[in-house]
């Protein structure tokens, strides 16, 4: 089976900081990868790579066995790569449902497709905030949102853009534990409609439970993946994260 | 109301503006509602890249006086109808606003104002050393005193009010159906977050080149009959300071996120402009925009449009 996404050796420099220093990854369809490492161990810079909102130096990014390099942001959503921003960057002066309607129109309607008409638009808004919770706060300004309901807005403005890869970059720190478990039942419910998910995360109990696979990063490196239990109790992996 | 019914609504309150200002009589009604309509474009047009797409342009003049240039040159060089030249002008400073997108539109926030304030330094030094448009002189345009079409004849002031009248009703339909299309949309998600804009497959730079396009074109169009209503055109007329100060004023005091907030904006702005210049005396306009300015900044900060949805929030229970 070939792999959605292949991360080809990339590198990425800040300056004098090796910010990603010669990354592999693959995902194949219909996984979920756990994507973990401590702080500034590069794991935004790379999703920021892979989705396009910085260009990394080295290397290539594969998706669906086309190169992505050299591509904006934009043309990477419309292929198909979808995230979510570590801190939710919604739309402020739009109401929900036009923060949802923006990748629908932009990305979803440019694809030829189903979503012809702006009934067709309106009545997918109302599903995908149905879906998160947040139908009866749909004409709302994002402002009016809580923590955990701004990060289900997050989550569903990229499942707008009906992607094959979702990379949740941190949609969990600082909520609740049984506000986590709404998160990850979303997810679980996005991967099982076919959706391939890169979660990254910092709470081990959601990861861990979450992933079929754990990729780990320090300091730009990939240090181990493969099965969770076993990256876990990696020696490299536990140096890491406890110190020697 | 879909957009064929606004814009016969707008006409139709056009054509009224029109016989009442005819039926005034009064040459100094056309002088005075043609200074109005033309910053209403003006303002129009800063809006669709200052207020949809948050981008600040300081270099309304620039954009304004390209296009009265651009008349200028034409009247001299191979003289056409006025209506034709209108289109020239938009056409110069859209493609000018195209370029000057190129160039700036990676620049952010009050960098990229000043660059549009550079540009305006700049284009203004071409001028003053560009001797077929009068280089720092200045360029006589002469009007004939009626305009003439099919036997009927008016004051050629009245033919240059119903102009603007026309390009002021074209701007605000324009910017309206801008305001409610998948674009409007888009220079939204720009003003709002343009990193979150990508990655929900917004075309960021195509999409701000198309503001600073119709943006610089508009007030081209603006400027294009502007020789002849002034008569002899200067570099320091054209470059006016006050042009870049209202045309950011009046959407600011109306409210930027609509189309209605700079027609408002200049509509307030522009008649206590006339008024003051009749009465105390025309070097008092830009202390009563800088004033007003200060007044909204402080009170209203989102515009009258901004403190009446303040207002009406407040009603709900």
């Amino acid at each position: 089976m070939t792999a959605l996404l292949h991360v080809d050796n990339i590198s990425k420099r800040f300056g004098g900081f090796v910010a990603l220093d010669g990354i592999d990854l693959e995902v194949q369809p219909g996984e979920r990868l756990g994507l973990i490492g401590p702080n500034g161990s590069g794991k935004s810079t790379l999703v920021n790579c892979v989705c396009g909102t910085l260009q990394n130096e080295a290397g290539n990014v594969l998706f669906g066995g086309e190169k992505m390099d050299g591509l904006a942001a934009h043309q990477r959503t419309h292929r198909g790569l979808a995230r979510s921003f570590q801190l939710p960057r919604p739309f402020h002066s739009m109401s929900l449902v036009d923060n949802l309607r923006i990748p629908l129109l932009y990305t979803v309607h440019a694809r030829s497709g189903p979503l012809r008409t702006a009934a067709d638009i309106e009545a997918r808004c109302a599903d995908l905030l149905k879906m998160v919770g947040l139908a009866a706060k749909s004409r709302q300004r994002p402002r009016d949102l809580t923590q955990v309901e701004m990060r289900k807005l997050e989550l569903a403005r990229a499942m707008a853009a009906e992607p094959k890869l979702l990379i949740a970059d941190e949609s969990m720190a600082g909520l609740s534990h049984s506000e986590i478990e709404d998160i990850l039942a979303l997810l679980r419910q996005l991967n099982e409609r076919g959706i391939t998910i890169i979660l990254i995360e910092h709470i081990m109990s959601a990861v861990m439970s979450f992933s079929q696979r754990l990729a780990v990063l320090v300091s730009g490196k990939k240090i181990a993946d493969g099965k969770p239990e076993d990256v876990v109790r990696n020696p490299e992996v536990v140096r890491a994260y406890i110190g020697q | 109301m879909s957009t064929i019914k606004f814009s016969i609504v707008v006409t139709a309150i056009g054509v009224i503006v029109w016989a009442a200002t005819h039926w005034l009589g009064i040459d100094y009604a056309y002088f005075a509602g043609y200074t109005i309509l033309q910053l209403i474009v003006l303002s129009t047009a800063w809006n669709i890249l200052g207020g949809y797409c948050g981008y600040v342009n300081f270099g309304t003049a620039a954009f304004f006086a390209l296009g009265a240039y651009s008349t200028v040159f034409w009247y001299k060089f191979f003289p056409m109808p006025l209506p034709v030249l209108i289109v020239l002008g938009s056409v110069v400073s859209g493609i000018v606003g195209l370029g000057m997108g190129y160039l700036t539109l990676r620049l952010r926030g009050a960098f990229f104002s000043i660059a549009t304030l550079a540009l305006a330094v700049v284009l203004q030094t071409l001028v003053i050393n560009w001797d077929f448009v009068g280089g720092s002189r200045g360029a006589y345009v002469i009007h004939p005193e009626n305009f003439e079409l099919a036997g009927l004849s008016v004051h050629y002031i009245e033919y240059l009010f119903v102009l603007m009248l026309v390009l002021a009703v074209i701007a605000l339909v324009t910017a309206r159906t801008i305001e409610r299309s998948q674009l409007g949309y888009g220079f939204a998600t720009i003003r709002d977050d343009e990193l979150a804009a990508e990655a929900c497959g917004v075309p960021t730079l195509r999409l701000k080149l198309i503001a600073t396009t119709l943006s610089g074109a508009f007030m081209g169009m603006a400027g294009a009959p502007f020789p002849f209503y002034i008569g002899y055109l200067q570099p320091q007329s054209a470059f006016a300071l006050d042009y870049a100060v209202n045309s950011i004023a009046m959407p600011m005091i109306g409210g930027t996120q609509s189309w209605v907030g700079p027609l408002i904006g200049t509509i307030v702005l522009g008649s206590a402009q006339q008024y003051a210049t009749v009465t105390i005396s025309s070097a008092v306009n830009l202390l009563i925009v800088g004033l007003m300015l200060v007044a909204f900044v402080i009170i209203a900060p989102n515009g009258l449009l901004g403190l009446f949805e303040q207002l009406r929030g407040r009603k709900k229970p």
